[in-house]
């Protein structure tokens, strides 16, 4: 601009035409942002402290050790929550890997061409279904073709299909922003595509993938309408996994996956260690005394108190994946729906573990975020 | 750094995978995973399969595990005439089309009814209306009540002038399909012009929040919400009859009463658990019935049931449809088909 221009404007200090309006729409923006925010941040604390006032008063140990019951004051969410956490660690194990692979594939590797665009529009789609049509999928293909029950596998499938295309996009996202230089510098030593990625891509566009990943996990804890189609049970009041100290249930012998023996007249000397029961083969039930020794046939099951290897032996995924299983929203929805007040107040305290844990995960996204990009250094 | 991050990484990942084949090889004790009886169906019947339940599992120390889902009674069925699950839940008899998906599966079930429910017909306390025919609650929720009949006063020239707001349970419901069946004649025939809720607790707070408000759910929801809400007492030609356990159990408070069941998989009543099970079931389904809100039969119906079950007595009482405003006689007189017929 030269000294003519300048001179040709006269003063640019007076003020211009038109800055009283610009004025007020700028103060106005900053009137109508605030209001804005407030709506936001208003709702959310309206809704926790209602929740707060509700169910606080119920949280308590017993709260998050009890197993839901129909008496209200006894009722827990014990195996809402293992459920929840089973569920999600399936999700992951499922989601994670697809996801990020996915992800880097298309925006390091795929050709840039119509196959490629087809795959992009249809993954963002994807994003936009509802969540129970996820359900309606799972129902007819996994429950039903693939036969693998009502169970947290099937669950654990269905919702890592529900957040494979938020992974994707956080991860191609995170790609994306790392510089073409650093790819190019590289290459240019003479790394391979992967070791380029492997070392220098990845590890920078850490961050980003962490927090698709975290977001799509809070996203999947929540889900209720896929998990109740697929036969996410309301009343489960056993645990897929064993605690030292359970009872647990040991069958004589060796039996096969019927629970047959295999040897059916064989019999063998067993020292009794509870007062309760022994199942026979044949169903019938024998009272039996802590202290005796009883000859049992082979394919009895006698009850016993789960040892720390027990337990640890229980939590192996083989074990869980094909249990049947509820999940915290599951169970918040069948309380909100009883007539008994005091059901409602579980639900809200319900409520409350299900926001802490969200809220704990997002912030373990934005701490790892925060850790990974420290460690950056162009 | 990163390169190390993910070393270790890698590392754990390894060590962890060893640590989990170590542990699944090492199962030398046979532990046993007890067997799970699985109930489905009505959300209605749900309490009352959860009291249940929960008094079994601790009678038998956890020998038995039982686990009760709500996919509503038509999803129940679904799953029931798949053989997916062990009992089904159900809070009207069992339609012909189900019956027919359950014998191509050469599915048979003994049908129990196990407790009675009265849907109750509620007002906002301040509403002077204490009681109502049966037409003229037709009057009001009939299809071609649909935008016309708005005021109290339309329905009965007796009644305030006071716009009505109504409030009722969405078509997914089983008390939507018997309510319509025994006021409209007509299953699922109503107006629309309502505000649904598939949770009745909501259906509670719209009727106390507005003094034009009906409604109407089972009496449960009424009983743990007396103080806020008004019953109104149902006229089937014999004068108004208030909902009540002894009214509902006499068969006065009529047609609103309504048997709610469950239908039990016969081949898995010969598994000595679900055997023991549902004699439990049936042995206290009446204390349960009263805790979660319901009316337990009389002792002489338990043990009738009692015997159907344990003779395995297959098929239905009902023939495919509703049985309106029946008694607890009546529902012990009927007969058992096992196809359905065809009328």
């Amino acid at each position: 601009m030269s000294a003519v221009d300048v001179a040709e404007r006269g003063d640019i200090t007076a003020h211009p035409p038109g800055l009283a309006t610009r004025r007020f729409k700028d103060a106005s923006f900053i009137v109508w942002g605030i209001v804005a925010t407030i709506i936001g941040l208003g709702t959310l604390v309206a809704l926790v402290s209602e929740l707060v006032h509700d169910g606080g008063h119920r949280l308590s140990m017993t709260f998050f050790m009890s197993f839901p019951s129909s008496d209200p004051e006894i009722a827990g969410i014990l195996s809402a929550w293992v459920g929840s956490i089973l569920v999600i660690a399936t999700t992951a194990a499922f989601a994670i890997p697809i996801g990020v692979l996915a992800g880097i594939y298309l925006e390091e590797y795929a050709p840039k061409n119509w196959m490629t665009s087809a795959i992009e529009i249809a993954v963002n789609n994807l994003a936009g279904v509802p969540s129970i049509i996820f359900g309606l999928l799972a129902v007819g293909l996994f429950v039903q073709v693939f036969d693998l029950g009502q169970s947290i596998l099937t669950a654990g499938i269905t919702l890592a299909l529900l957040i494979l295309p938020v992974v994707i996009v956080a991860t191609r996202e995170a790609v994306r922003s790392v510089p073409l230089e650093i790819r190019q510098a590289a290459l240019a030593v003479g790394a391979t595509k992967w070791q380029a990625t492997q070392h220098h891509v990845l590890p920078y566009a850490m961050p980003g993938v962490v927090t698709g990943v975290i977001i799509g996990i809070s996203r999947a804890i929540g889900e209720t309408a896929p998990l109740i189609l697929i036969g996410g049970l309301t009343f489960v009041a056993f645990l897929p996994i064993t605690r030292p100290g359970d009872a647990a249930f040991e069958v004589i012998g060796a039996v096969d996956e019927y629970g047959a023996p295999v040897t059916p007249d064989a019999t063998e000397r067993v020292l009794i260690d509870h007062d309760g029961v022994v199942v026979m083969p044949d169903f019938s039930e024998m009272p039996v005394q802590a202290g005796q020794t009883y000859d049992l046939p082979h394919g009895a099951t006698v009850q016993s108190v789960a040892t720390w290897s027990d337990a640890v032996q229980s939590w192996a995924p083989q074990n869980w994946l094909g249990s049947e299983f509820t999940v915290m929203p599951i169970q918040m929805f069948n309380w909100t729906s009883r007539p008994e007040a005091e059901f409602r107040e579980l639900a809200a305290a319900a409520g409350l573990v299900l926001l802490a844990i969200t809220l704990l995960m997002n912030g373990t996204a934005i701490w790892l975020r925060y850790r990974l990009r420290k460690q950056i250094r162009w | 750094m990163h390169t190390e991050f993910f070393k270790a990484l890698g590392k754990a990942a390894a060590v962890s995978a060893a640590a989990l084949a170590m542990v699944s090889g090492s199962a030398l004790a046979q532990t046993a995973q007890p067997f799970t009886i699985q109930i489905d169906g009505s959300s209605t019947v749900f309490p009352l399969s959860e009291a249940v339940a929960e008094g079994f599992q601790g009678q038998t120390q956890g020998r038995v595990r039982v686990t009760v889902g709500e996919s509503g009674t038509g999803g129940g069925f679904r799953k029931f005439c798949r053989g997916e699950i062990h009992i089904a839940g159900a809070s009207r008899p069992i339609r012909t089309s189900e019956m027919a998906s359950c014998a191509s599966a050469g599915i048979q079930y003994i049908e129990i009814p196990i407790a009675f429910d009265g849907l109750t017909v509620v007002v906002n306390p301040s509403n002077p209306i204490r009681s109502m025919t049966v037409a003229e609650l037709r009057s009001i929720w009939n299809p071609t009540a649909q935008g016309r009949v708005t005021n109290f006063n339309q329905v009965n020239s007796s009644f305030p002038n006071l716009p009505m707001t109504l409030y009722g349970p969405g078509s997914a419901s089983g008390t939507f399909d018997y309510f319509t069946e025994a006021v409209n004649g007509t299953a699922r025939a109503s107006r629309t012009d309502y505000t649904p809720s598939e949770d009745d607790n909501v259906i509670v707070q719209g009727v106390v929040g507005s003094p034009g408000g009906l409604g109407y759910f089972g009496l449960a929801y009424y009983e743990e919400n007396r103080s806020r809400l008004r019953a109104l007492s149902i006229d089937s030609g014999n004068g108004p009859v208030a909902p009540s356990h002894a009214s509902v159990l006499d068969g006065t408070y009529t047609p609103l009463s309504r048997p709610i069941f469950i239908y039990i998989n016969a081949a898995a009543m010969r598994r000595p658990q679900v055997n023991q099970f549902v004699q439990y079931y049936i042995n206290n389904a009446g204390a349960s019935a009263e805790r979660v809100g319901y009316i337990g039969l009389p002792a002489s119906a338990y043990a009738t049931y009692l015997q159907r079950a344990q003779r395995r007595t297959v098929g239905t009482a009902f023939g495919g449809r509703q049985a309106i405003g029946i008694t607890v006689e009546q529902l012990l007189a009927r007969r058992l088909v096992q196809t359905p017929t065809s009328d």
